[in-house]
Protein backbone atom coordinates (compact mmCIF):
# COMPACT_ATOMS: atom_id res chain seq x y z
CA UNK A 1 0.00 0.00 0.00
CA UNK A 2 1.31 3.40 -0.88
CA UNK A 3 1.25 6.39 1.44
CA UNK A 4 2.34 9.96 0.83
CA UNK A 5 4.21 11.65 3.68
CA UNK A 6 4.07 15.42 3.28
CA UNK A 7 6.50 17.59 5.19
CA UNK A 8 4.92 20.97 5.74
CA UNK A 9 6.83 23.89 7.01
CA UNK A 10 6.09 27.53 7.82
CA UNK A 11 7.48 30.18 5.47
CA UNK A 12 9.43 31.63 8.42
CA UNK A 13 11.19 28.30 9.00
CA UNK A 14 12.26 28.09 5.36
CA UNK A 15 13.71 31.55 5.65
CA UNK A 16 15.58 30.53 8.82
CA UNK A 17 17.32 27.55 7.20
CA UNK A 18 20.09 29.47 5.44
CA UNK A 19 20.90 30.96 8.86
CA UNK A 20 21.78 27.56 10.35
CA UNK A 21 25.41 26.77 11.12
CA UNK A 22 27.30 24.65 8.61
CA UNK A 23 27.39 21.83 11.14
CA UNK A 24 23.62 21.89 11.69
CA UNK A 25 22.99 21.91 7.95
CA UNK A 26 25.37 18.99 7.46
CA UNK A 27 23.73 17.01 10.28
CA UNK A 28 20.26 17.63 8.86
CA UNK A 29 21.24 16.58 5.34
CA UNK A 30 23.03 13.48 6.64
CA UNK A 31 19.90 12.51 8.58
CA UNK A 32 17.70 12.75 5.49
CA UNK A 33 20.21 10.86 3.40
CA UNK A 34 20.28 8.06 5.96
CA UNK A 35 16.50 8.00 6.22
CA UNK A 36 16.14 7.62 2.47
CA UNK A 37 18.90 4.99 2.19
CA UNK A 38 17.19 2.99 4.90
CA UNK A 39 13.87 3.15 3.08
CA UNK A 40 15.51 2.22 -0.19
CA UNK A 41 17.32 -0.73 1.40
CA UNK A 42 14.06 -1.91 2.93
CA UNK A 43 12.37 -1.84 -0.49
CA UNK A 44 9.88 0.75 0.78
CA UNK A 45 10.86 3.92 -1.04
CA UNK A 46 8.72 4.82 -4.03
CA UNK A 47 9.68 8.50 -4.21
CA UNK A 48 11.38 11.19 -2.13
CA UNK A 49 11.59 14.78 -3.32
CA UNK A 50 12.50 18.14 -1.86
CA UNK A 51 10.73 21.15 -3.27
CA UNK A 52 12.17 24.56 -3.98
CA UNK A 53 11.46 27.28 -1.49
CA UNK A 54 8.32 29.45 -1.37
CA UNK A 55 10.09 32.50 -2.78
CA UNK A 56 10.47 30.49 -6.00
CA UNK A 57 6.90 29.25 -6.00
CA UNK A 58 4.20 30.50 -8.32
CA UNK A 59 0.46 30.35 -7.94
CA UNK A 60 -1.10 29.80 -11.33
CA UNK A 61 -4.67 30.35 -12.44
CA UNK A 62 -6.28 30.26 -15.86
CA UNK A 63 -6.70 33.69 -17.40
CA UNK A 64 -9.65 34.76 -19.54
CA UNK A 65 -7.91 33.80 -22.78
CA UNK A 66 -6.46 30.58 -21.34
CA UNK A 67 -3.07 32.16 -20.70
CA UNK A 68 -1.67 31.40 -17.26
CA UNK A 69 -1.80 34.16 -14.69
CA UNK A 70 1.06 33.76 -12.25
CA UNK A 71 1.30 35.30 -8.86
CA UNK A 72 4.45 34.89 -6.83
CA UNK A 73 3.69 36.67 -3.61
CA UNK A 74 2.77 34.52 -0.63
CA UNK A 75 1.27 35.66 2.60
CA UNK A 76 3.20 35.17 5.82
CA UNK A 77 1.89 32.48 8.08
CA UNK A 78 1.18 30.12 5.21
CA UNK A 79 2.31 26.52 5.39
CA UNK A 80 4.32 25.16 2.52
CA UNK A 81 5.04 21.71 1.25
CA UNK A 82 8.80 21.45 1.72
CA UNK A 83 9.10 17.91 0.43
CA UNK A 84 7.43 14.54 0.37
CA UNK A 85 8.02 10.82 0.41
CA UNK A 86 5.88 8.14 -1.16
CA UNK A 87 6.41 4.85 0.63
CA UNK A 88 5.17 1.40 -0.31
CA UNK A 89 4.56 -0.45 2.96
CA UNK A 90 2.64 -3.34 4.48
CA UNK A 91 0.52 -1.29 6.88
CA UNK A 92 -0.59 2.20 7.89
CA UNK A 93 1.31 1.74 11.17
CA UNK A 94 4.56 1.35 9.25
CA UNK A 95 3.83 4.57 7.31
CA UNK A 96 3.28 6.40 10.62
CA UNK A 97 6.53 4.98 11.98
CA UNK A 98 8.44 6.35 9.00
CA UNK A 99 6.69 9.71 9.29
CA UNK A 100 7.65 9.92 12.96
CA UNK A 101 11.27 9.40 12.00
CA UNK A 102 11.09 12.09 9.35
CA UNK A 103 9.49 14.43 11.86
CA UNK A 104 12.44 13.96 14.21
CA UNK A 105 14.90 15.36 11.65
CA UNK A 106 17.45 17.49 13.50
CA UNK A 107 17.58 21.28 13.52
CA UNK A 108 19.71 23.78 15.42
CA UNK A 109 17.77 23.25 18.65
CA UNK A 110 17.22 19.49 18.55
CA UNK A 111 14.57 17.45 16.65
CA UNK A 112 12.47 19.73 14.48
CA UNK A 113 9.25 17.81 15.19
CA UNK A 114 7.76 18.97 11.92
CA UNK A 115 4.18 17.82 11.36
CA UNK A 116 4.10 15.19 8.61
CA UNK A 117 0.77 14.72 6.89
CA UNK A 118 0.21 11.05 6.02
CA UNK A 119 -2.38 10.03 3.46
CA UNK A 120 -2.97 6.86 1.54
CA UNK A 121 -2.31 7.03 -2.18
CA UNK A 122 -5.23 5.69 -4.21
CA UNK A 123 -3.44 2.87 -5.91
CA UNK A 124 -5.71 -0.05 -5.14
CA UNK A 125 -7.24 -2.27 -7.80
CA UNK A 126 -11.02 -1.98 -8.05
CA UNK A 127 -13.39 -4.71 -6.85
CA UNK A 128 -15.48 -6.68 -9.28
CA UNK A 129 -18.95 -5.13 -9.25
CA UNK A 130 -21.82 -7.42 -10.10
CA UNK A 131 -24.34 -4.63 -10.65
CA UNK B 1 12.04 -13.81 -28.90
CA UNK B 2 13.83 -16.52 -30.86
CA UNK B 3 13.08 -20.21 -30.38
CA UNK B 4 16.22 -20.66 -28.29
CA UNK B 5 15.22 -17.72 -26.09
CA UNK B 6 11.74 -19.20 -25.62
CA UNK B 7 13.19 -22.59 -24.73
CA UNK B 8 15.68 -21.09 -22.30
CA UNK B 9 12.97 -19.02 -20.64
CA UNK B 10 10.80 -22.09 -20.11
CA UNK B 11 13.66 -24.19 -18.76
CA UNK B 12 15.18 -21.57 -16.44
CA UNK B 13 12.98 -22.18 -13.38
CA UNK B 14 13.59 -25.91 -13.61
CA UNK B 15 17.35 -25.41 -13.80
CA UNK B 16 17.30 -23.00 -10.86
CA UNK B 17 15.17 -25.39 -8.84
CA UNK B 18 17.48 -28.31 -9.57
CA UNK B 19 20.60 -26.38 -8.61
CA UNK B 20 18.94 -25.09 -5.44
CA UNK B 21 17.99 -28.60 -4.46
CA UNK B 22 21.68 -29.39 -4.00
CA UNK B 23 23.16 -26.05 -2.96
CA UNK B 24 21.62 -23.58 -0.53
CA UNK B 25 22.88 -20.23 -1.82
CA UNK B 26 20.10 -18.58 -3.85
CA UNK B 27 22.18 -15.68 -5.14
CA UNK B 28 25.12 -17.88 -6.17
CA UNK B 29 22.74 -20.38 -7.76
CA UNK B 30 21.16 -17.61 -9.82
CA UNK B 31 24.59 -16.47 -11.00
CA UNK B 32 25.51 -20.03 -11.94
CA UNK B 33 22.25 -20.47 -13.86
CA UNK B 34 22.77 -17.13 -15.64
CA UNK B 35 26.20 -18.28 -16.77
CA UNK B 36 24.77 -21.55 -18.05
CA UNK B 37 22.05 -19.67 -19.94
CA UNK B 38 24.63 -17.37 -21.48
CA UNK B 39 26.72 -20.33 -22.57
CA UNK B 40 23.64 -21.97 -24.08
CA UNK B 41 22.57 -18.86 -25.96
CA UNK B 42 26.04 -18.65 -27.51
CA UNK B 43 26.69 -22.34 -28.21
CA UNK B 44 23.29 -23.81 -29.16
CA UNK B 45 22.61 -21.62 -32.20
CA UNK B 46 26.14 -22.46 -33.35
CA UNK B 47 26.35 -26.19 -32.47
CA UNK B 48 22.67 -27.14 -32.54
CA UNK B 49 20.43 -28.12 -29.60
CA UNK B 50 21.79 -30.79 -27.24
CA UNK B 51 19.75 -34.03 -26.98
CA UNK B 52 18.63 -33.10 -23.49
CA UNK B 53 18.73 -29.29 -23.15
CA UNK B 54 17.55 -29.33 -19.52
CA UNK B 55 20.23 -31.80 -18.40
CA UNK B 56 22.85 -29.78 -20.30
CA UNK B 57 21.89 -26.59 -18.46
CA UNK B 58 21.77 -28.30 -15.04
CA UNK B 59 25.18 -29.85 -15.62
CA UNK B 60 26.83 -26.58 -16.67
CA UNK B 61 25.20 -24.61 -13.85
CA UNK B 62 26.15 -27.24 -11.25
CA UNK B 63 29.75 -27.21 -12.43
CA UNK B 64 29.83 -23.43 -12.01
CA UNK B 65 28.42 -23.85 -8.49
CA UNK B 66 31.05 -26.40 -7.44
CA UNK B 67 33.81 -24.20 -8.88
CA UNK B 68 32.45 -21.27 -6.89
CA UNK B 69 32.15 -23.34 -3.71
CA UNK B 70 35.68 -24.73 -4.09
CA UNK B 71 37.12 -21.24 -4.32
CA UNK B 72 35.00 -20.19 -1.36
CA UNK B 73 36.35 -23.15 0.67
CA UNK B 74 39.93 -22.24 -0.27
CA UNK B 75 39.26 -18.66 0.74
CA UNK B 76 37.75 -19.49 4.11
CA UNK B 77 39.72 -22.62 4.88
CA UNK B 78 40.84 -21.55 8.35
CA UNK B 79 37.56 -19.96 9.39
CA UNK B 80 35.46 -23.01 8.42
CA UNK B 81 32.43 -20.76 8.03
CA UNK B 82 31.02 -22.60 5.09
CA UNK B 83 29.66 -26.02 6.01
CA UNK B 84 29.94 -27.76 2.71
CA UNK B 85 29.44 -31.45 2.46
CA UNK B 86 31.67 -33.67 0.39
CA UNK B 87 28.69 -34.32 -1.84
CA UNK B 88 28.34 -30.66 -2.70
CA UNK B 89 32.03 -30.28 -3.47
CA UNK B 90 32.10 -33.32 -5.75
CA UNK B 91 31.37 -32.89 -9.42
CA UNK B 92 27.67 -33.17 -10.13
CA UNK B 93 26.80 -36.76 -11.00
CA UNK B 94 23.65 -38.63 -12.02
CA UNK B 95 22.39 -35.83 -14.24
CA UNK B 96 19.78 -38.17 -15.65
CA UNK B 97 17.67 -38.29 -12.52
CA UNK B 98 17.81 -34.53 -12.03
CA UNK B 99 16.50 -33.97 -15.49
CA UNK B 100 13.51 -36.22 -14.85
CA UNK B 101 12.11 -34.18 -11.97
CA UNK B 102 10.52 -30.84 -12.60
CA UNK B 103 11.88 -28.48 -10.00
CA UNK B 104 9.71 -25.54 -10.96
CA UNK B 105 7.32 -26.57 -8.23
CA UNK B 106 10.12 -26.82 -5.66
CA UNK B 107 11.25 -23.35 -6.63
CA UNK B 108 7.72 -21.97 -6.42
CA UNK B 109 7.28 -23.52 -2.98
CA UNK B 110 10.46 -21.87 -1.80
CA UNK B 111 9.47 -18.47 -3.16
CA UNK B 112 6.23 -18.60 -1.19
CA UNK B 113 7.96 -19.30 2.10
CA UNK B 114 5.83 -18.57 5.14
CA UNK B 115 8.20 -15.96 6.57
CA UNK B 116 7.88 -13.70 3.50
CA UNK B 117 5.35 -10.88 3.35
CA UNK B 118 2.91 -11.15 0.43
CA UNK B 119 4.67 -8.35 -1.52
CA UNK B 120 8.04 -10.06 -1.07
CA UNK B 121 6.70 -13.45 -2.10
CA UNK B 122 5.04 -11.89 -5.14
CA UNK B 123 8.22 -10.08 -6.18
CA UNK B 124 10.42 -13.13 -5.71
CA UNK B 125 8.00 -15.44 -7.51
CA UNK B 126 7.74 -13.14 -10.50
CA UNK B 127 11.52 -12.82 -10.64
CA UNK B 128 12.68 -16.37 -9.99
CA UNK B 129 9.83 -18.39 -11.44
CA UNK B 130 8.24 -15.98 -13.88
CA UNK B 131 11.54 -14.76 -15.21
CA UNK B 132 10.35 -11.16 -15.35
CA UNK B 133 13.17 -8.63 -15.08
CA UNK B 134 13.35 -6.48 -11.97
CA UNK B 135 12.49 -3.48 -14.14
CA UNK B 136 9.35 -5.19 -15.47
CA UNK B 137 8.20 -6.08 -11.95
CA UNK B 138 8.97 -2.57 -10.66
CA UNK B 139 6.96 -1.14 -13.54
CA UNK B 140 4.03 -3.40 -12.82
CA UNK B 141 3.89 -2.27 -9.20
CA UNK B 142 4.78 1.33 -9.95
CA UNK B 143 7.85 1.55 -7.72
CA UNK B 144 11.41 2.46 -8.72
CA UNK B 145 13.57 -0.39 -9.96
CA UNK B 146 16.06 -0.01 -7.10
CA UNK B 147 13.25 -0.44 -4.58
CA UNK B 148 12.03 -3.62 -6.23
CA UNK B 149 15.59 -4.96 -6.51
CA UNK B 150 16.01 -4.50 -2.77
CA UNK B 151 12.73 -6.19 -2.05
CA UNK B 152 13.83 -9.23 -4.02
CA UNK B 153 17.28 -9.34 -2.47
CA UNK B 154 15.83 -9.17 1.02
CA UNK B 155 13.36 -11.92 0.21
CA UNK B 156 16.21 -14.20 -0.81
CA UNK B 157 18.09 -13.34 2.37
CA UNK B 158 15.04 -14.13 4.47
CA UNK B 159 14.78 -17.56 2.90
CA UNK B 160 18.50 -18.20 3.31
CA UNK B 161 18.36 -17.16 6.96
CA UNK B 162 15.37 -19.35 7.70
CA UNK B 163 16.14 -22.53 9.53
CA UNK B 164 14.49 -24.62 6.89
CA UNK B 165 17.13 -26.34 4.81
CA UNK B 166 16.16 -26.70 1.20
CA UNK B 167 14.92 -30.25 1.47
CA UNK B 168 11.89 -31.84 -0.10
CA UNK B 169 8.86 -30.88 2.01
CA UNK B 170 6.83 -33.67 3.60
CA UNK B 171 3.26 -34.05 2.41
CA UNK B 172 1.72 -31.90 5.18
CA UNK B 173 4.25 -29.14 4.52
CA UNK B 174 3.60 -29.40 0.78
CA UNK B 175 -0.14 -28.99 1.26
CA UNK B 176 0.40 -25.93 3.46
CA UNK B 177 2.93 -24.40 1.11
CA UNK B 178 0.78 -25.09 -1.91
CA UNK B 179 -1.94 -23.00 -0.28
CA UNK B 180 0.56 -20.12 0.00
CA UNK B 181 1.60 -20.59 -3.61
CA UNK B 182 -1.99 -20.44 -4.82
CA UNK B 183 -2.65 -17.38 -2.67
CA UNK B 184 0.41 -15.58 -4.09
CA UNK B 185 -0.62 -16.46 -7.65
CA UNK B 186 -4.14 -15.23 -6.93
CA UNK B 187 -2.76 -11.95 -5.57
CA UNK B 188 -0.64 -11.49 -8.70
CA UNK B 189 -3.69 -12.11 -10.88
CA UNK B 190 -5.81 -9.66 -8.92
CA UNK B 191 -3.12 -7.01 -9.05
CA UNK B 192 -3.08 -7.35 -12.80
CA UNK B 193 -6.81 -7.54 -13.31
CA UNK B 194 -7.38 -3.82 -13.48
CA UNK B 195 -8.03 -1.41 -16.29
CA UNK B 196 -6.28 -2.12 -19.54
CA UNK B 197 -5.90 1.56 -20.36
CA UNK B 198 -2.98 3.93 -20.06
CA UNK B 199 -0.02 3.30 -17.76
CA UNK B 200 -1.75 0.26 -16.32
CA UNK B 201 -1.04 -1.69 -19.51
CA UNK B 202 1.83 -3.31 -17.65
CA UNK B 203 -0.70 -4.73 -15.25
CA UNK B 204 -2.36 -6.83 -17.94
CA UNK B 205 0.95 -8.66 -18.24
CA UNK B 206 0.67 -9.49 -14.55
CA UNK B 207 -2.63 -11.32 -14.90
CA UNK B 208 -1.30 -13.16 -17.97
CA UNK B 209 1.79 -14.13 -16.01
CA UNK B 210 -0.36 -15.38 -13.13
CA UNK B 211 -2.34 -17.54 -15.56
CA UNK B 212 0.85 -18.87 -17.15
CA UNK B 213 2.35 -19.85 -13.78
CA UNK B 214 -0.91 -21.41 -12.58
CA UNK B 215 -1.08 -23.42 -15.79
CA UNK B 216 2.41 -24.70 -15.05
CA UNK B 217 1.37 -25.77 -11.55
CA UNK B 218 -1.76 -27.43 -12.98
CA UNK B 219 0.38 -29.36 -15.46
CA UNK B 220 2.57 -30.58 -12.60
CA UNK B 221 -0.32 -31.35 -10.23
CA UNK B 222 -3.13 -32.36 -12.59
CA UNK B 223 -5.12 -34.09 -9.86
CA UNK B 224 -5.25 -31.15 -7.44
CA UNK B 225 -8.77 -29.69 -7.50
CA UNK B 226 -7.88 -26.33 -5.99
CA UNK B 227 -5.10 -25.73 -8.53
CA UNK B 228 -7.55 -26.48 -11.33
CA UNK B 229 -10.13 -24.31 -9.56
CA UNK B 230 -7.75 -21.36 -9.34
CA UNK B 231 -6.81 -21.67 -13.00
CA UNK B 232 -10.48 -21.86 -13.95
CA UNK B 233 -11.30 -18.84 -11.78
CA UNK B 234 -8.53 -16.80 -13.40
CA UNK B 235 -9.60 -17.77 -16.93
CA UNK B 236 -13.30 -17.12 -16.28
CA UNK B 237 -12.49 -13.73 -14.73
CA UNK B 238 -9.91 -12.77 -17.34
CA UNK B 239 -12.44 -13.62 -20.06
CA UNK B 240 -14.44 -10.54 -19.07
CA UNK B 241 -11.51 -8.14 -19.06
CA UNK B 242 -12.27 -6.27 -22.28
CA UNK B 243 -15.85 -5.60 -21.23
CA UNK B 244 -14.94 -4.45 -17.78
CA UNK B 245 -13.70 -0.96 -18.58
CA UNK B 246 -15.26 1.73 -20.71
CA UNK B 247 -13.53 4.05 -23.18
CA UNK B 248 -12.44 6.46 -20.43
CA UNK B 249 -11.20 3.67 -18.18
CA UNK B 250 -14.40 3.67 -16.16
CA UNK B 251 -15.57 0.50 -14.41
CA UNK B 252 -18.54 -1.39 -15.89
CA UNK B 253 -20.43 -3.73 -13.57
CA UNK B 254 -20.85 -7.38 -14.53
CA UNK B 255 -24.59 -7.07 -15.17
CA UNK B 256 -24.02 -4.11 -17.49
CA UNK B 257 -21.13 -5.49 -19.53
CA UNK B 258 -21.26 -6.05 -23.29
CA UNK B 259 -20.98 -9.83 -23.27
CA UNK B 260 -20.01 -9.97 -26.95
CA UNK B 261 -16.63 -8.68 -25.76
CA UNK B 262 -16.11 -11.67 -23.46
CA UNK B 263 -13.41 -14.15 -24.53
CA UNK B 264 -15.31 -17.32 -25.40
CA UNK B 265 -12.17 -19.47 -25.59
CA UNK B 266 -11.20 -18.63 -22.04
CA UNK B 267 -14.78 -19.23 -20.89
CA UNK B 268 -14.90 -22.63 -22.56
CA UNK B 269 -11.59 -23.62 -21.01
CA UNK B 270 -12.64 -22.39 -17.57
CA UNK B 271 -16.00 -24.13 -17.71
CA UNK B 272 -14.34 -27.40 -18.79
CA UNK B 273 -11.91 -27.22 -15.88
CA UNK B 274 -14.69 -26.53 -13.38
CA UNK B 275 -16.87 -29.36 -14.73
CA UNK B 276 -13.93 -31.76 -14.55
CA UNK B 277 -13.12 -31.00 -10.92
CA UNK B 278 -16.77 -31.01 -9.82
CA UNK B 279 -17.32 -34.36 -11.48
CA UNK B 280 -14.51 -35.76 -9.31
CA UNK B 281 -16.52 -34.69 -6.28
CA UNK B 282 -13.76 -32.34 -5.25
CA UNK B 283 -14.63 -29.12 -3.46
CA UNK B 284 -12.64 -26.12 -2.29
CA UNK B 285 -12.61 -22.32 -2.11
CA UNK B 286 -11.18 -21.67 -5.54
CA UNK B 287 -13.29 -24.39 -7.17
CA UNK B 288 -16.47 -22.90 -5.74
CA UNK B 289 -15.54 -19.38 -6.77
CA UNK B 290 -14.74 -20.70 -10.23
CA UNK B 291 -18.11 -22.45 -10.35
CA UNK B 292 -19.83 -19.17 -9.53
CA UNK B 293 -17.82 -17.39 -12.22
CA UNK B 294 -18.79 -20.15 -14.66
CA UNK B 295 -22.49 -19.65 -13.96
CA UNK B 296 -22.11 -15.92 -14.68
CA UNK B 297 -20.03 -16.49 -17.81
CA UNK B 298 -22.46 -19.07 -19.21
CA UNK B 299 -25.36 -16.60 -19.21
CA UNK B 300 -25.74 -15.21 -22.73
CA UNK B 301 -27.53 -12.16 -21.37
CA UNK B 302 -27.43 -10.70 -17.88
CA UNK B 303 -31.11 -11.59 -17.48
CA UNK B 304 -30.28 -15.26 -18.17
CA UNK B 305 -28.12 -15.48 -15.05
CA UNK B 306 -28.98 -18.51 -12.94
CA UNK B 307 -29.09 -16.72 -9.59
CA UNK B 308 -30.56 -19.66 -7.62
CA UNK B 309 -27.54 -21.73 -8.59
CA UNK B 310 -25.20 -18.91 -7.66
CA UNK B 311 -26.98 -18.57 -4.32
CA UNK B 312 -26.59 -22.31 -3.65
CA UNK B 313 -22.87 -22.07 -4.42
CA UNK B 314 -22.46 -19.08 -2.09
CA UNK B 315 -24.22 -21.04 0.62
CA UNK B 316 -21.60 -23.79 0.21
CA UNK B 317 -18.83 -21.20 0.16
CA UNK B 318 -20.16 -19.61 3.35
CA UNK B 319 -19.97 -22.97 5.10
CA UNK B 320 -16.35 -23.37 4.05
CA UNK B 321 -15.17 -19.90 4.90
CA UNK B 322 -16.04 -17.20 7.40
CA UNK B 323 -14.55 -14.56 5.14
CA UNK B 324 -16.94 -11.61 5.48
CA UNK B 325 -16.56 -10.74 1.77
CA UNK B 326 -18.14 -14.10 0.96
CA UNK B 327 -21.03 -13.19 3.24
CA UNK B 328 -21.48 -9.89 1.39
CA UNK B 329 -21.61 -11.60 -1.98
CA UNK B 330 -24.00 -14.15 -0.55
CA UNK B 331 -26.30 -11.31 0.54
CA UNK B 332 -26.36 -9.95 -3.02
CA UNK B 333 -27.18 -13.38 -4.44
CA UNK B 334 -29.92 -13.85 -1.84
CA UNK B 335 -31.38 -10.48 -2.82
CA UNK B 336 -31.40 -11.45 -6.50
CA UNK B 337 -33.34 -14.63 -5.70
CA UNK B 338 -35.59 -13.61 -2.79
CA UNK B 339 -35.73 -9.84 -3.01
CA UNK B 340 -33.78 -6.94 -1.53
CA UNK B 341 -35.33 -7.16 1.96
CA UNK B 342 -33.79 -10.61 2.39
CA UNK B 343 -30.39 -9.24 1.38
CA UNK B 344 -30.71 -6.23 3.67
CA UNK B 345 -31.69 -8.48 6.58
CA UNK B 346 -28.52 -10.51 6.02
CA UNK B 347 -26.48 -7.29 6.02
CA UNK B 348 -27.96 -6.30 9.36
CA UNK B 349 -26.65 -9.58 10.78
CA UNK B 350 -23.22 -8.72 9.37
CA UNK B 351 -23.21 -5.34 11.11
CA UNK B 352 -21.94 -7.19 14.17
CA UNK B 353 -18.82 -8.36 12.32
CA UNK B 354 -15.95 -6.11 13.36
CA UNK B 355 -13.99 -6.95 10.23
CA UNK B 356 -16.63 -5.24 8.09
CA UNK B 357 -17.06 -2.18 10.29
CA UNK B 358 -16.30 0.89 8.21
CA UNK B 359 -15.32 -1.18 5.19
CA UNK B 360 -16.28 0.46 1.93
CA UNK B 361 -17.68 -2.76 0.47
CA UNK B 362 -20.25 -2.97 3.23
CA UNK B 363 -21.54 0.47 2.29
CA UNK B 364 -21.37 -0.33 -1.43
CA UNK B 365 -23.38 -3.54 -1.10
CA UNK B 366 -25.90 -1.90 1.22
CA UNK B 367 -26.28 0.95 -1.24
CA UNK B 368 -26.94 -1.49 -4.08
CA UNK B 369 -29.59 -3.37 -2.11
CA UNK B 370 -31.24 -0.15 -0.96
CA UNK B 371 -31.39 0.92 -4.59
CA UNK B 372 -33.03 -2.40 -5.48
CA UNK B 373 -35.54 -1.81 -2.69
CA UNK B 374 -36.34 1.66 -4.03
CA UNK B 375 -34.91 3.60 -1.06
CA UNK B 376 -32.92 5.98 -3.24
CA UNK B 377 -32.06 8.57 -0.62
CA UNK B 378 -30.42 6.01 1.67
CA UNK B 379 -28.73 4.31 -1.30
CA UNK B 380 -27.16 7.61 -2.39
CA UNK B 381 -25.83 8.22 1.13
CA UNK B 382 -24.18 4.80 1.24
CA UNK B 383 -22.75 5.05 -2.30
CA UNK B 384 -21.14 8.33 -1.31
CA UNK B 385 -19.79 6.92 1.95
CA UNK B 386 -18.34 3.93 0.09
CA UNK B 387 -16.77 6.28 -2.47
CA UNK B 388 -15.03 8.14 0.32
CA UNK B 389 -13.52 4.97 1.76
CA UNK B 390 -12.29 3.04 -1.23
CA UNK B 391 -8.62 3.02 -2.19
CA UNK B 392 -9.28 2.67 -5.90
CA UNK B 393 -9.88 5.64 -8.18
CA UNK B 394 -11.89 3.74 -10.81
CA UNK B 395 -14.00 2.31 -8.02
CA UNK B 396 -14.52 5.70 -6.41
CA UNK B 397 -15.66 7.12 -9.71
CA UNK B 398 -18.01 4.19 -10.23
CA UNK B 399 -19.67 4.67 -6.84
CA UNK B 400 -19.96 8.43 -7.24
CA UNK B 401 -21.55 7.92 -10.68
CA UNK B 402 -24.07 5.47 -9.24
CA UNK B 403 -25.03 8.04 -6.61
CA UNK B 404 -25.34 10.73 -9.27
CA UNK B 405 -27.55 8.53 -11.49
CA UNK B 406 -29.88 7.85 -8.59
CA UNK B 407 -29.94 11.53 -7.77
CA UNK B 408 -31.23 12.26 -11.25
CA UNK B 409 -33.94 9.59 -10.91
CA UNK B 410 -35.19 10.69 -7.49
Amino acid sequence: MKYILMMNTMKADCEGFPGWTKEDIRTHIAFMKELNSGLRAAGELAAAEGLSWPDQAKLVRAGKDGKPITDGVFPEGKEFLAGFWIVDVESAERAYEIAARASAAPGPHGPLNMPIEVRQVMSGPPEEYVA
Amino acid sequence: MTDTEHLLRDLTPQVLGAVLRRFRDFAAAEDAVQEALLAASLQWPRDGLPDNPLAWLIQVASRRMTDYLRSEIARRRREAEVAVTAEQAAPAAAMGEDAEQDDTLTLLFMCCHASLTPSSAIALTLRAVGGLTTAEIANAFLVPEATMAQRITRAKQTIKASSEAFHPLNSAERAERLRSVLHVLYLIFNEGYTSSAGPQLQRTELSSEAIRLTRAVHRLLPDDGEVAGLLALMLLTDARRKARTGPDGELIALMEQDRSLWDQKEIDEGVALVSATLSKGSIGMYQLQAAIAAVHDEAVRATDTDWPQILALYELLKRMSDNPMVALNHAIAAAMVRGPSTGLALLRELDADARLAGHHRMDAVRAHLLEMAGDYAAAIRHYRTAAGKTNSIPERNYLVTKAARLGEKG
